[in-house]
């Protein structure tokens, strides 16, 4: 028999419960029990890893493949090659693990029934939803940024030494834009993770979170593509993955907002799903 | 102190809790009784603001359940359905609950060892037997140290050690001072539990009375006598406070004597008796019959209505 189905022993068990005397509910212990509840579900755990995994491993992985074969490479390619987006392009793949944990992070308890345990604690409800987004949004950031570095810096360590019209391809942290390209990456994984949140507390169900945040994310840029040109051009600019990952681009390519102005509506999206998320679990019943 | 006004709630065509006002109140434990699907699980959501009422209103201990500082220290309830991610170790489920108001860590230990999962205690809750969940789940409603403790089908899966146990422990909570509210679909349960009944059937009250008074009022002694004269025993026994009725030729039922009384008559009279067997009618078939009413005058009344339910149900 499975020792964890057995039965504890019962022992005559003791009838007095012990009184203590008990605080009251402070948006801080709520942020402290959203905490201990992340850090206490395995899947969460390997989520994050993964997000922070898939974030190195895209940035090395294209950066070995181009370096190893440069010397071979047609000047075309050469020309066409951006070291700064090569070591970017784990952001793409981890934007995916980090919305999907953002939608499980609250679509786990209505799943399992703890949002009642929650909500019974917590009667106000609202305080859940901000301790949620503030604890998430804090450990994607601290683990994002420290990924994003290591991601940028083992890529351009592979690239250094490999030559373009006299020049190394390798960026360093300190040229024009990429600073800001590296730390915005870990921005925008951020406001994806809470992107994922929002919509899962408006959908409170994690196959329509899921569908909802890939949707929005990864299926609506390419179905843009069915307008016409000026139109395409016009709409997609503002689209919320399009709009958000502007901040990893130097200079200012055409039909893209400028980096802070996309980032800024891209957290604004994240913002809005927040708010109706917030809207409604303060009028539906749970 | 739990007080409900008027509380109703439906969900679209279905009403759940009908025009309902009770209150339940501290030092007893007051069972709540209704059939399965009578509108206790909803009145107990509607208590802590899980579900907000159609109408009507609840408080507890004088405000609404949400506008506590301290909730858990107010109430501490276990619901039916399950309320634990099943990912998550019994430790730090009610550790999480725990931290929202600032319950220190030792008395989740304290709470686990109450309930007697200290084995399990750094296991997965889904891998958890019916049983270890409510243990859980009861260690949940009494983190806070609840000045009123609300158990939705507490017995559920408990084995009779258990039971015994989960009785004694509410007892010994409203001895304390506490309220103790208890939901249970079995009258049985509530007679060994509980001081005073709250009976619902199809979210309207049926009965807000002591449990003595229940049993008084519903519990009817009846005497089944066999003898060969047993026609005649009728016929002398039978009057308006006694209600005799002849089960087969030979065998009839008194109701309204005492076994000692219809003894007495018929040695007085020489008639033989063959069995004499005082019986008491369950309070379980009391129960049934009280609240099979309900549910039929309900089932004649408003017929579209179950119709609803049923394909909502199904």
């Amino acid at each position: 028999m499975n020792p964890a189905n057995a039965l504890p022993s019962v022992t005559p068990l003791p009838l007095r419960v012990p009184r203590i005397h008990t605080g009251r509910v402070t948006q801080m212990r709520v942020a402290r029990s959203e905490w201990t509840k992340l850090r206490s579900i395995r899947s969460t755990r390997y989520t994050l890893l993964a997000g922070v995994g898939l974030t190195i491993v895209f940035a090395v992985v294209p950066a070995l493949i181009n370096a190893s074969r440069w010397a071979t490479m047609s000047a075309q390619d050469k020309a066409g090659f951006h070291a700064l987006e090569t070591s970017l392009i784990g952001v793409n793949f981890a934007q995916l693990a980090l919305g999907v944990l953002g939608v499980l992070v609250i679509s786990g308890e209505y799943s399992t029934g703890m949002i009642r345990s929650t909500f019974s604690a917590v009667p106000k409800r609202l305080p859940v939803l901000w301790a949620k987004a503030g604890v998430f949004g804090a450990v994607t950031l601290a683990l994002t940024i420290p990924a994003m570095l290591i991601a940028f810096f083992s890529a351009q360590a592979i690239l250094k030494g490999h030559m373009r019209n006299g020049h190394d391809i390798s960026l360093s942290i300190s040229d024009p834009g990429v600073a800001r390209a590296v730390m915005g990456g870990a921005l925008y994984l951020t406001i994806a993770g809470l992107f994922g949140l929002g919509l899962g507390a408006i959908l409170r169900n994690t196959a329509a979170g899921i569908s909802a945040f890939a949707g929005v994310l990864f299926v609506l840029p390419p179905l843009m593509n069915v307008l016409p040109t000026t139109w395409n051009d016009a709409v997609s600019p503002y689209l919320p993955s399009k709009a958000g990952q502007a901040i990893l681009q130097i200079g200012s390519p055409a039909h893209t907002l400028g980096q802070w102005t996309g980032l800024a509506l891209f957290a604004g999206y994240a913002a809005a799903a927040l708010a109706i998320a917030a809207i409604l679990l303060k009028r539906r019943d749970v | 102190m739990i007080e409900a006004h008027n509380l109703t709630k439906r969900y679209g065509e279905t009403t759940a809790v009908n025009d309902l006002s009770f209150s339940v109140k501290p030092g007893i434990v007051t069972g709540f009784l209704g059939p399965n699907g009578s509108g206790k699980s909803t009145t107990m959501r509607l208590i802590l603001g899980l579900d907000a009422p159609t109408s009507g209103d609840v408080t507890v201990n004088g405000k609404h359940y949400a506008e506590h500082s301290a909730p858990l220290h107010e109430v501490g309830a276990l619901l039916e359905a399950r309320s634990v991610h099943t990912g998550r170790s019994a430790y730090n489920h009610l550790l999480a609950l725990a931290q929202t108001q600032g319950i220190p860590r030792s008395r989740v230990g304290e709470l686990i060892e109450l309930v007697g999962l200290e084995s399990v205690a750094k296991k997965r809750a889904g891998q958890f037997s019916l049983g270890m969940g409510q243990r859980l789940g009861i260690a949940a409603a009494l983190l806070g140290d609840p000045e009123t403790v609300m158990l939705d089908e507490p017995v559920n899966g408990l084995d009779p050690d258990g039971i015994r146990w989960i009785r004694d422990l509410m007892k010994s909570l409203a001895a304390e001072g506490r309220t103790v509210f208890l939901s249970s679909h079995l009258m049985s349960e509530m007679a060994l539990t509980a001081d005073h009944l709250i009976v619902i059937g199809r979210g309207r009250l049926i009965a807000d009375v002591s449990v003595d008074e229940f049993i008084r009022r519903h519990s009817r002694n009846i005497v089944l006598v066999r003898s060969p004269q047993a026609a005649e025993l009728a016929e002398l026994v039978a009057s308006n406070d006694v209600r005799v009725e002849a089960v087969e030729p030979g065998l009839i039922e008194i109701e309204g004597l005492t076994a000692e009384q219809i003894g007495d008559e018929a040695a007085a009279r020489g008639f033989v008796l063959h069995q004499l067997t005082a019986q008491q009618a369950s309070l379980e078939e009391a129960f049934m019959s009280l609240t099979r009413d309900e549910v039929e005058y309900h089932a004649t009344t408003t017929n579209d209505e179950l119709k609803k339910e049923e394909a909502l149900a199904a």
